[in-house]
């Protein structure tokens, strides 16, 4: 597979907050020298638990945060370096944000043209009121919300939770975006009406041209629409690649955890598979070491003194561990 | 359709119905449920959000407050009708018999008091009054679900979600009840502390023997782990049946649309549909079948009458396909 073009890419980003009083010392490292490539019409995937520091990552990408240290290129410029509103205006709408509660980041007294136009005109300052209307019933009835003039008129709470989903996905397209990051954008919902947003997405990549950061802890739903996956543990990045030959070939023992605990209807049953100790990541003040090894049946000595970096062990394939890069054959689960 | 125990089925109910009584009129969200379950059992129950899942478990546990209660039916737990009873009769049953464990463990245990005190308030208000049972008994049952007993001191916020959630099953089996409720205990949990409660859970009923009724949105989950699976939509049971024939066969049309809206971590990826539309509005479901609006093999019929159950190969399926099968309940 040729790579597409590159679109946005990060350099040793890092987020570290300050916990407990203002005169604490203690940080807690939410993410630590990250570094992600995203190129165009790409779907990529975030994988981790809760708390691993997928959504912060999100939220630094969106400039809600500022970095603690590290770079966002965006289209090969620093984002550091863009200083003036406009510059920052231009990238918002480039890159929008789908959060992942439908029912709490719709305003509730506001049909739901208000906000999909208040955007348009914010960000599209040279369309005239009927080209904004004309634009609005256009993403609309992209996202498969038809008939647009009608749904338009409706309050949110008329709309079913796939519905206000694709709300959420029309405001995001409107701004003509490079790239949207989707915040866990189908949890909230139920399964059945899950695949439809899913497929939304590969037709939005298909049609639209737009990349979409896909963040999840359904590593399946990962598989079924992402191009690459990143697999974050504890606020570092454990494994990356192509999706297929990421879980074809997991490398790192996390990634292999994540997959042997899937449930899958179809697959024999298989209770045998090992639980783990799960031991919750320290991510408060962290000391070098592999942030896993707590719970890595297959950690030597070196995983506690020093921190993997990731390491590229199979064409455009990375893991961060030690016990890969030494050549050894990882199965620590599944 | 009993798993071919000969022991007297621990829970039977009945034509249970249960309703919400709003301002603008009657909603029933349980619509004449039947089953029975035995020893041991574990029977999961999978619908989406509002198909009554919940009020059904709260229905059969006795704890619906109003607006919503029990229309019809009877629930009789080890022989005992339940519904009806008063709270001082429903009190001596409830957690040493029966216990419920509740979705977010969170809100379920009390913030200001530690686990122990908790396990302990629990066994005094059944009348153990013995210090030192209390506190062996809560270690023991702490040590169970792998808790070091020591978190018998800890404070809910000082434990992780997956150890608070097996605090909380720790809790439910102080008594060893007969019968475990759980209601989506680990939808708050991510994929791993999932797989590892699920098969706790497994191993603590082969261990002690009391039966479950697991109620989840996620029927992958308890592919694994039921030995009978009932899938509700829109208040009713659509399809009940042995866990492994419903997911290797499934008859309901809505069944079939669950099963191919999960993307497979294996095997080859291929392009799935779900399933269009959503769920009714229960305060006026469709006249016909409930699911008729949605589904992909809907016929005249459907939408005129609604249809029973109807026995196919030991499942029981909701749907005019199948309607040669004789109707019946459980």
């Amino acid at each position: 597979m040729t790579e597409p073009p590159m679109l946005l890419r990060t350099a040793g980003l890092t987020k570290h907050f300050r916990i407990g009083g203002a005169f604490s010392r203690h940080m807690l490292h939410a993410v630590d020298d990250v570094s992600i490539s995203i190129g165009e019409r790409q779907i990529v995937a975030l994988a981790g638990e809760s708390g691993s520091g997928k959504s912060t990552l999100a939220r630094l990408l969106a400039r809600l945060y500022k970095p603690t240290s590290g770079e966002i290129l965006y289209q090969g410029k620093p984002l550091s370096a863009a200083r003036s509103r406009s510059d920052l205006l231009r990238y918002r709408g480039d890159v929008p944000m789908v959060f992942q509660d439908p029912f709490a980041s719709i305003n509730p007294v506001f049909r739901v043209s208000h906000g999909v136009l208040r955007s348009l005109k914010l960000h599209r300052p040279e369309l005239s009121a009927d080209q904004r209307r004309e634009e609005a019933e256009r993403v609309f009835e992209a996202v498969g919300l038809s008939p647009a003039a009608e749904v338009l008129q409706r309050f949110p709470h008329e709309l079913s939770g796939g519905q206000r989903q694709r709300v959420g996905f029309a405001q995001a397209l409107a701004l003509r975006p490079k790239l949207i990051l989707a915040d866990e954008p189908v949890s909230m919902l139920d399964v059945s009406i899950r695949i439809g947003l899913l497929n939304l997405m590969t037709q939005l990549r298909d049609e639209q041209g737009v990349s979409i950061l896909y963040i999840t802890h359904d590593i399946a739903s990962a598989r079924y629409v992402s191009d690459r996956l990143i697999v974050m543990y504890a606020g570092r990045i454990a494994e990356q690649g192509p999706s297929e030959e990421v879980l074809a070939s997991p490398r790192h023992p996390y990634t292999q955890l994540l997959l042997s605990a899937v449930p899958d209807p179809r697959a024999p049953l298989t209770i045998g598979a090992e639980t783990d100790r799960g031991e919750p990541p320290r991510v408060i003040d962290p000391t070098p070491g592999c942030r896993f090894r707590w719970r890595c049946p297959l950690a030597i000595d070196e995983c506690s003194q020093v921190t993997p970096e990731l390491s590229e062990l199979a064409p455009d394939h990375d893991a961060a561990c030690h016990v890969a890069r030494s050549g050894a054959e990882v199965k620590a689960f599944g | 359709m009993s798993s071919g125990s000969a022991s007297e089925p621990v829970l039977v109910v009945r034509d249970l119905s249960a309703e919400y009584v709003t301002d603008r009129g009657v909603v029933g969200a349980v619509d004449n449920v039947s089953f029975d379950l035995d020893p041991s059992e574990f029977l999961g129950i999978v619908g989406e959000s509002g198909c009554g899942k919940s009020t059904l478990l709260f229905a059969i546990a006795q704890l619906l407050a109003p607006p919503a209660r029990i229309s019809e039916g009877s629930v009789a737990f080890k022989g005992q009708n339940m519904v009806g009873l008063t709270d001082r009769q429903l009190a001596a049953v409830r957690w040493k018999n029966l216990s419920v464990v509740m979705q977010s463990a969170m809100n379920a245990l009390n913030p200001v008091k530690s686990i122990g005190a908790q396990f302990k308030d629990a066994m005094r208000a059944h009348g153990v009054a013995d210090k030192a049972h209390i506190a062996d008994r809560s270690a023991e049952v702490l040590r169970m679900v792998g808790i070091d007993p020591v978190h018998l001191k800890s404070y809910p916020h000082q434990l992780s979600g997956g150890m608070r959630q097996r605090s909380m099953i720790a809790m439910a089996m102080l008594f060893t009840p007969d019968l475990v409720i759980m209601d989506e205990p680990t939808s708050a949990l991510d994929v791993v502390a999932q797989r590892s409660l699920m098969v706790q859970i497994k191993e603590l009923q082969d261990e002690l023997g009391f039966a479950v009724i697991f109620v989840t949105h996620d029927m992958s989950l308890v592919s694994h782990f039921s030995d009978r699976l009932m899938v509700m939509y829109a208040g009713q049971v659509a399809e009940f049946g042995p866990t492994r024939q419903v997911f290797d066969a499934p008859q309901h049309p809505y069944t079939i649309g669950l099963m191919d809206a999960f993307p497979s971590i294996r095997g080859p990826r291929v392009p799935l549909t779900g399933i269009p539309g959503s769920p009714p509005n229960l305060a006026s479901p469709p006249p016909g079948c409930r699911f008729a609006p949605r589904c992909p093999k809907v016929m005249t019929r459907c939408e005129e009458e609604p249809p029973e159950l109807y026995h196919v190969n030991g499942t029981l399926v909701r749907c005019f396909l199948h309607a040669d099968g004789e109707a019946g309940h459980d």
